[in-house]
This record gives C-alpha cells, sequence and structure tokens, in this order.
C-alpha cells in the first residue's frame, strides 16, 4: 500500500500482462490487456470478472483462473503478481487483495505458480493434486479417537495448541511453493506435521506420518529447504519456518528410531 | 527406515550439509587460532612451532583424512543439491521475486561455495601442497629448544606469497564470500538439524553472524598485516 488511505475510493484504467497457455502441452505466452474504471474497492479476482466479462463480449476466451471462497479460506487462488505470490500485499491471498494496492497507469504482471510438481493446466491454472498426495500419505489421523467429544475435555497444553492451530491455518495454496527458489514444498507439509504432531490425538501416528509425508513430497518432484526464508514472507497464513525446524527433528528422531 | 533411504531423502541430504558445515566450521576455529600465532611478532617462532606440532602429530593427521572428507562430501552434496534444487521448476518467472522474501546471500550458497572452492585450490596450491609434498623452498627454520631440529619455515612462506598484492586481494575476497556463507549456513546447520526452540534460534543467528564477522576479519587480516609489514 502507498500514501493513499484505505478508505480512499477511486477507479484506475490498467495494463496487464497475462499468462495464457492452451493445455498443459502448448507452450503459452503473455497478453496483454487494457482493464477501465477499476473501483478501488473491488477484489483482485473481481477485477479478473470484469476482465473476463469484457473478453466473452468481444468474442475472445476468458482467462482461466482458479477460485472458490474468495474469502481467504480454500487456498484456490493460485496467482503470481508482479513478482510475489499473492500479490503485494504481506499475509493475504489473491482473493483478500484489493484493487486499493494499485493505482491509475499501473501494469500488472500476473503468471501462475511455477514449479514442475505443479503443472499449468490452463492459463493461471495448475495442478496442485501433488498436495493432496502428501495428505493422502499421512495427514491425517487413523486412530479411532471415539465420539466427537466437548471441546474442552482433553487436556492440552496451552502454548501447543496455539502452535498447532497457527500451523492448521495452512490453506495448502502452493504459495510456498512458488516462492521457493528450490520449488520445495516443505512450509506446507511442516505445518502439516506441526499441527499434529503438536496434538494429543496426532501423537500415535506422528512417526509414520512425517516419514510418508517426507517421502511422498519427495516423490512429487519438490525440491530441498534451504531455508532462505521466502516462504514464510508470502504465505498469506503467515505460517512459521519454525515449523520447518520442527519438520527437520520430527524426520531425524522418527528416521533414527526407526526399527527396520 | 534404512540409513540409505534417510540420508537420500530431501531432509537427509541436508542433515549431512549441516553437519558436515558444523564440522568444518570448527576446522575454522583452530586454524584461525593457529595462524593467529603469526601476530606473535616473534619472527615467526611461535607460528612456525604450532605449524610443525600439527604437521608431526599423528592423531592431527589422522584428524585431516576426516576433515578433507568432510569438505569433500560437503562439496559433492553441495552441489548435488543445487543441481538437483535448480532443476525442480523448468520454467521460471518473468518477474523474479528477488528480494521480496529472502537475503540474497540465503539465497547464493552454490555461488558462494563455488567461490570458496576456487580459493581454496589457490590456497592449497599456496600452502598445503609444500609443506606436505613438494616442500617448503624457504630457508628451514631451527626452533628454540628443539636441538638444532629444523621445521619449514612457512612463516617465511606466508611472507612471501604475500608480498603480492594480487594474492591478498583474492585472500580478502574469499574472506568476504566466507563470511557471508557462513551468516547464512551457521543458523540454517541448526534448524536443519532440528533446532525448534525461539530461544535457541536467537542465540544461534547472533552467534552465527558475529562467528561470521569475527573469523572472516582475522584470517582477512593475515595476508593485509603481512603485505602491510605489520608484523615482522
Ligand atoms: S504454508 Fe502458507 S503458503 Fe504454503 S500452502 Fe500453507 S498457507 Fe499456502
Ligand atoms: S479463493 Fe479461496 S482462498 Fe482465495
Amino acid at each position: 500500500m502507498e500514501s493513499r488511505s484505505y478508505m480512499e475510493h477511486y477507479s484506475m484504467n490498467l495494463t496487464l500482462k497475462v499468462w495464457k497457455q492452451k493445455n498443459a502441452d502448448s507452450r503459452g505466452n503473455f497478453e496483454t490487456y487494457q482493464v477501465k474504471d477499476i473501483s478501488s474497492e473491488m477484489s483482485f479476482l473481481e477485477m479478473f470478472d470484469v476482465l473476463n466479462e469484457q473478453l466473452i463480449r468481444e468474442g475472445k476466451e476468458p482467462i482461466a483462473f482458479d477460485h472458490d471462497c474468495r474469502e481467504g479460506i480454500c487456498g484456490m487462488c493460485s496467482m503470481y503478481i508482479n513478482g510475489r505470490p499473492h500479490g503485494p500485499w504481506h499475509g493475504t491471498t489473491t482473493c483478500q487483495l484489493h484493487m486499493r494496492a494499485f493505482k491509475d497507469g499501473d501494469t500488472i504482471v500476473v503468471e501462475p505458480w511455477r514449479a514442475n510438481a505443479f503443472p499449468v493446466l490452463k492459463d493461471l491454472v495448475v495442478d496442485r493434486a501433488a498436495f493432496d498426495r502428501i495428505i493422502q500419505a499421512g495427514g491425517y489421523i487413523s486412530v479411532n479417537t471415539g465420539v466427537s467429544v466437548d471441546g474442552n475435555t482433553i487436556p492440552i497444553e496451552r502454548e501447543n495448541s496455539e502452535k498447532a492451530f497457527a500451523a492448521a491455518a495452512c490453506i495448502g495454496c502452493g504459495a510456498c511453493v512458488a516462492a521457493c527458489k528450490n520449488s520445495s514444498a516443505m512450509l506446507f507439509v511442516a505445518a502439516k506435521v506441526s499441527h499434529l504432531a503438536l496434538l494429543p490425538q496426532g501423537d500415535v501416528e506422528r512417526k509414520t506420518r512425517v516419514l510418508g509425508m517426507v517421502a511422498q513430497m519427495d516423490k512429487e518432484g519438490f525440491g530441498s529447504c534451504t531455508f532462505t526464508q521466502a516462504c514464510e514472507a508470502v504465505c498469506p497464513k503467515e505460517i512459521s519456518v519454525m515449523n520447518i525446524s520442527r519438520l527437520n527433528k520430527e524426520y531425524l528422531l522418527a528416521g533414527l528410531s526407526s526399527e527396520k | 527406515m534404512k540409513w540409505s533411504e534417510f540420508f537420500t531423502s530431501s531432509v537427509g541430504k541436508k542433515l549431512v550439509m549441516a553437519l558436515t558445515g558444523l564440522f568444518l566450521i570448527s576446522f575454522l576455529v583452530v586454524h584461525a587460532g593457529i595462524n593467529a600465532c603469526i601476530w606473535a611478532n616473534d619472527n615467526g617462532v611461535m607460528f612456525n612451532t604450532a605449524a610443525h606440532f600439527m604437521g608431526s602429530m599423528v592423531v592431527i593427521r589422522v584428524l585431516e583424512v576426516g576433515l578433507f572428507a568432510g569438505i569433500l562430501i560437503h562439496i559433492i552434496q553441495g552441489y548435488v543439491l543445487e543441481f538437483s534444487n535448480r532443476s525442480r521448476r523448468k520454467t521460471g518467472y518473468t518477474v523474479s521475486l528477488g528480494n521480496k522474501g529472502s537475503r540474497w546471500y540465503s539465497r547464493s550458497m552454490g555461488l558462494l561455495g563455488t567461490i570458496l572452492l576456487l580459493f581454496f585450490i589457490i590456497h592449497w596450491y599456496h600452502f598445503w601442497i609444500p609443506s606436505r609434498f613438494t616442500g617448503v623452498h624457504e630457508t628451514p627454520m631451527v626452533l628454540p629448544n628443539s636441538d638444532g631440529k629444523e621445521v619449514h619455515n612457512l612463516y617465511a612462506l606466508m611472507k612471501e606469497t604475500f608480498s603480492e598484492l594480487w594474492v591478498v586481494i583474492v585472500y580478502v575476497f574469499a574472506c568476504f564470500s566466507l563470511c557471508w556463507h557462513l551468516v547464512h549456513g551457521f543458523q540454517s546447520a541448526f534448524r536443519t538439524i532440528g533446532v525448534s526452540n525461539q530461544r535457541y534460534l536467537v542465540i544461534a543467528r547472533t552467534a552465527g553472524i558475529a562467528f561470521a564477522i569475527i573469523i572472516s576479519t582475522v584470517f582477512a587480516m593475515m595476508p593485509v598485516s603481512m603485505y602491510l609489514g605489520w608484523v615482522e
């Protein structure tokens, strides 16, 4: 946000350079679009809606992009805006980014997430099924925890419950991978591992979980973590890299104490 | 889980980097400590005594093998990681993230490491190879209280080597690279071995920065002191 106040309303004309790619096998290139009279109160995705309606009216193909909740909780809205996943605002998803982050006459470059493990399907839409497969490899609790009990019947140390809760905020958007020079998925995996390992319900399977999830992460072709911390800087849920240290600890303890 | 699986996983590979890195850091302390003897300003007696002691002790020679193994593993694993990590994004971005989330030196460990590797080759050529294999041509020194025993005059070799300005510049530049390599590497190593406690990480980060600055300044001052004639 520049010097403008959050409450100021204005409209702007913008130049957009957006990645267009027909399908997973085609090469793709940037297309330039002009949009006019965009309100500072619109969200970034609403601006794309306006552009797409304009393209449809002109008989052109609209831009494909992922979105679902539009309230910052589903993690679908993957856009790399002006060199940063989810755009210029800290701790914000693309759908929660508002046009007041930009000013009249700006040029905005929008690219899809780039990583071999997240192949582009069409335009700005990437395939993030690799994250689903990592979750399937251990990101759950399969022990019987009984019928749902009253919130506070299982005593959990406050510090741990807060850390687990902060880690559980990860929405699986993949911005961490998009930002990392190694295309590493460590922040995502670390958030999931930490979330469950810190709670008594997840404690039972903590070893098999971390080993399984890291093995799947490697199989999917994500790089390894070299702690540049770019992931933390762009994460819309501000997941801390401390979780990566915790994942490392969990992995070492599980790997070294393994009997097989 | 098999050992082979453990050490070839992405986390295991980083653990190898962290452990060898920390081992090399401990070597830097010993190396700097011995070299600091040049500042005794006694025409190299103390320095040559220390260097002779290090070169003649069996234990040290065995450790030297460990040291080279450590360096070699750190270099090879470093390059393996660098190239495999780089290959994970076939199509790059048009607008790069740049400094918007990370520091240049954290992203440049491969480059800094390569500068250090090139420097080591020059450094070994200057000192380690003559002292171990080809011989030091400077007049040997007779250490006091040694019954007239002659030892390599590495001190004289140092003075000779550092009488050339380009050599001094290369060494100072290498120390600069070492400093940034350590600022990132020191704290990153602790994160990799699983230190996930805020208190200890603050210590690791602060100690890492202090260590990086002190050790590289000490090393850089050696050629500078010799070139400028600060030591006899
Ligand atoms: S850790 Fe953050 S950036 Fe990564 S997937 Fe989760 S919410 Fe997105
Ligand atoms: S659309 Fe759901 S988080 Fe943005």
